[in-house]
């Protein structure tokens, strides 16, 4: 608590843990490369430096805030020093800035325009390393990299994977995994965190829409697509939309346009999941099956339980993810010849928020008869992206409805975009009504966040008189806290939701970057929202669900919803 | 693969210092003086045993010049480069070692895996400059003319 004056003006503060926090929220913002608020404060880049009434220079990240503290953030020698900063980062950077992934949204190309640099006096004499193509959902370039530190944190702080670190020394220092492996090969869970965090291009996403392009031109070709929960509340804010809105139908609207055949929602099988998830939850329940049951939409946390707690892997739920239910069914729908009279073959593209799915799309258990279900994973970026390139004017475009029959899902579908939804929705097709209090009550069970946010949430409801024991919980960290307690038995619990990402998909590794990780909030409650303007709002009175299960699905569900095996990777 | 003997030189060291994250330098360093390297399978081994990453322990072991993933010969000759040393022209001692057995600055160690030069910062010993460390001993005031009789010494203790 105190007052501290900067740049002449005074300024309240109370328990910011840093002097630069204070200055931020006082309505200046000095960059930083290194500094993330969620993460160890890191002090790497030195580019939030400030000068004191003394003439004290100090990087304010890593500065304890004291009341009467003077400080001054923009004089001619901070600015010389910003500037310098930035100029030696770019001089030692592989400036391939017009070519690169992360052209215009990259925080070194913002702060070189920031700086006002205009010359660069230093040669590049560093070496340049290969790239590497490893993984299914990231491509790492060492030439782009500042050496931040962000991924190395937030892989080993919030996901407790550790997967990169800082190896060497000195100007020969490079971010790598163990023995300088290929990512791939690594214990990474291709959650693609450290592609958000990261502020160049050195981490960025594996591109798959070349070939979706290609199926999307041939005449003999359906292509068909699914849109996740989460990719809604994040698709507009590139197109200058208000974050958190839903634009579902406009980007329904854009792929019809692109020539996308048929366009689902991948909600409609979240609600499949759900029936599937509830219904095994409830078998093991009252047949004395392995439990808790863990959660298997999330497949990074599929591999990490794979790579951590193998003892675990009976315990994980059996279903298929909502993308791998709803490409299997729709591959079966159009191999029956039916629906498919011109016998054309059939391409699934699948839009998900989330670079982990293009792993989960390969793994061995996503083939249904022998082919790959899902054939191309975009992520919500890739997708803005090829957007971007046909020139289709997003803002005016007219809204779509995705098409039947696999494009209707209910609220509980929707909320599976955020960590705590999948429960939510199971709670919902457990628990009897649908009236407006008994879904408030559900809500306000515990499974969402309270006043304040919350990663980790712990309640039990009441469910034939039987006290079910829940844990919710995003972030991989946590999963890893809370999976030690289990499995020392501190800690039981019938049923454990696991999202990889902090606050669920919708921070997913493959979403649009937000300028300030705690906009998060802005697409949770764009979920909320949403699920709110649902008609149906249970998975078991969606018509076309139980059309499905009393039709087309019958004596298919093991075949189509189910995992024939747990595979990690 | 390492043999199992490895791992248990690897248990009892670990053992001696505690399997705790603030043990791996420790623990590194033994195992290195006793195998004039560290096996990078050994250095997997202790990670996992002490609870950090293997990318921690791989960052801790990079770091440090010390040390090295690679053989070492039997005589490790340190020819010190700081800056009284290198003033005093110690990179031409450098240049002699290294064409004497048949070293590069890539290759450090000889094919009979009896040398290995490198180069190090400062000895402490900057009165004695140009100053090289074979194994503990020190060579003060050398000259490239001296490092072909103290090679042909050190090759006839071999025996």
């Amino acid at each position: 608590m105190g007052v501290i004056t900067i740049d002449g003006r005074k300024v309240n503060f109370t328990n910011e843990k840093n002097l630069l926090e204070i200055i931020r929220n006082a309505g200046i913002d000095l960059p930083t490369l290194c500094y993330q608020p969620e993460l160890s404060t890191f002090g790497a880049c030195r580019l939030c430096t400030v000068e004191d009434d003394r003439g004290r220079l100090f990087a304010s990240c890593s500065e304890e805030p004291r009341d009467g503290m003077v400080i001054l953030t923009n004089t001619d020698r901070l600015r010389k020093h910003r500037k310098l900063i930035i100029e030696l980062l770019l001089a030692a950077h592989c400036q391939t800035c017009l070519t690169c992934e992360k052209n215009g949204d990259c925080k070194l190309q913002q702060l070189a325009r920031r700086s006002g640099q205009t010359t660069i006096r230093f040669e590049n004499y560093k070496e340049m390393v290969p790239l590497d193509f490893s993984s299914p959902s990231i491509v790492r370039d060492p030439n782009k990299c500042i050496l931040c530190g962000n991924c190395v944190r937030v892989c080993a702080e919030l996901q407790g994977v550790g997967a990169l670190e800082f190896a060497n020394r000195g100007s020969e220092t490079m971010v790598m995994p163990a023995f300088d492996r290929e990512i791939g090969t690594t214990h990474c869970v291709n959650c693609g965190q450290c592609r958000v965090y990261c502020p160049t291009g050195a981490i960025s996403i594996v591109h798959n829409f070349t070939p979706v392009w290609a199926a999307l031109n041939d005449p003999n070709v359906r292509v068909v697509a699914q849109i996740a929960p989460a990719v809604r509340v994040a698709f507009g804010q590139v197109f200058g939309f208000r974050s958190g809105e839903n634009v579902i139908g406009k980007v329904v609207a854009a792929m019809h346009r692109m020539g996308f055949e048929e366009v689902y929602d991948t909600t409609f099988s979240a609600d499949l999941t759900i029936m599937e998830e509830a219904a095994e939850f409830v078998e093991r329940v009252e047949t004395g099956g392995k439990l808790p049951l863990l959660t298997s939409c999330c497949p990074a946390w599929v591999k990490f339980v794979g790579e951590n707690f193998p003892e675990f892997q009976d315990n994980v739920s059996t279903c298929r993810s909502p993308q791998g239910m709803l490409s299997a069914v729709v591959k079966e729908y159009f191999r029956d010849r039916k629906n498919n009279p011109d016998g054309r073959k059939t391409i699934m593209v699948s839009v998900m928020p989330c670079t982990a799915k293009k792993m989960e799309a390969k793994r061995p258990n996503s083939f249904t008869e022998g082919q790959q279900d899902t054939d191309f994973v975009l992520t919500t970026k890739e997708m803005v992206d090829m957007v971007l390139s046909t020139g289709v004017d997003f803002d005016a475009i007219e809204p779509e409805a995705p098409d039947i029959p696999f494009g209707f899902g209910s609220g509980g579908g929707v909320i599976f975009g955020v960590s705590g939804g999948v429960t939510e929705a199971v709670i919902r097709r457990l628990v009897p009504g649908n009236d407006q209090h008994t879904l408030n009550e559900i809500a306000e069970c515990g499974v969402r966040d309270g006043a304040e946010e919350s990663f980790i949430r712990e309640f039990s409801i009441p469910y034939n008189g039987m006290d079910v024991k829940i844990c919710v919980a995003s972030g991989l960290a946590n999963a890893r806290k809370i999976m030690e307690q289990v499995k020392s038995g501190e800690k039981e619990y019938h049923l454990i939701e696991i999202m990889a990402c902090r606050r669920g998909c919708i921070m997913g590794g493959g979403q649009p970057r937000l300028s300030n990780i705690k906009k998060g909030i802005v697409r949770r409650n764009g979920i909320y929202a949403a699920d709110k303007e649902t008609v149906v709002k249970k998975c078991n009175e969606n018509p076309m669900v139980l059309s499905l299960y009393d039709g087309f699905l019958k004596n298919r569900e093991h075949k189509l919803l189910h995992n024939p095996m747990f595979c990690a990777k | 693969m390492l043999e199992e003997a490895y791992y248990q030189k690897a248990d009892e060291i670990i053992e001696h210092y505690g399997k705790k994250a603030a043990s791996l330098i420790p623990i590194m360093q033994d195992i290195q003086a006793e195998y004039r390297y560290l096996p990078g399978e050994l250095l997997t081994y202790v990670a996992g045993q002490i609870g950090i990453t293997e990318e921690k322990a791989y960052s801790v072991a990079t770091f440090y010049e010390n040390f090295s993933f690679e053989q070492k010969g039997k005589y490790v000759v340190k020819v010190c480069d700081g800056t009284a040393c290198h003033v005093r022209k110690s990179v031409p001692i450098l240049e002699a070692f290294q064409k004497e057995l048949g070293l590069s600055a890539k290759k450090h160690t000889s094919d009979d895996m009896l040398f290995t030069v490198e180069t190090v910062s400062c000895l402490g010993a900057c009165g004695l400059a140009p100053t090289v460390m074979v194994n503990e001993d020190v060579h003060p005031k050398m000259t490239p003319e001296k490092v072909q009789a103290l090679i042909q010494e050190l090759r006839g203790d071999k025996k």
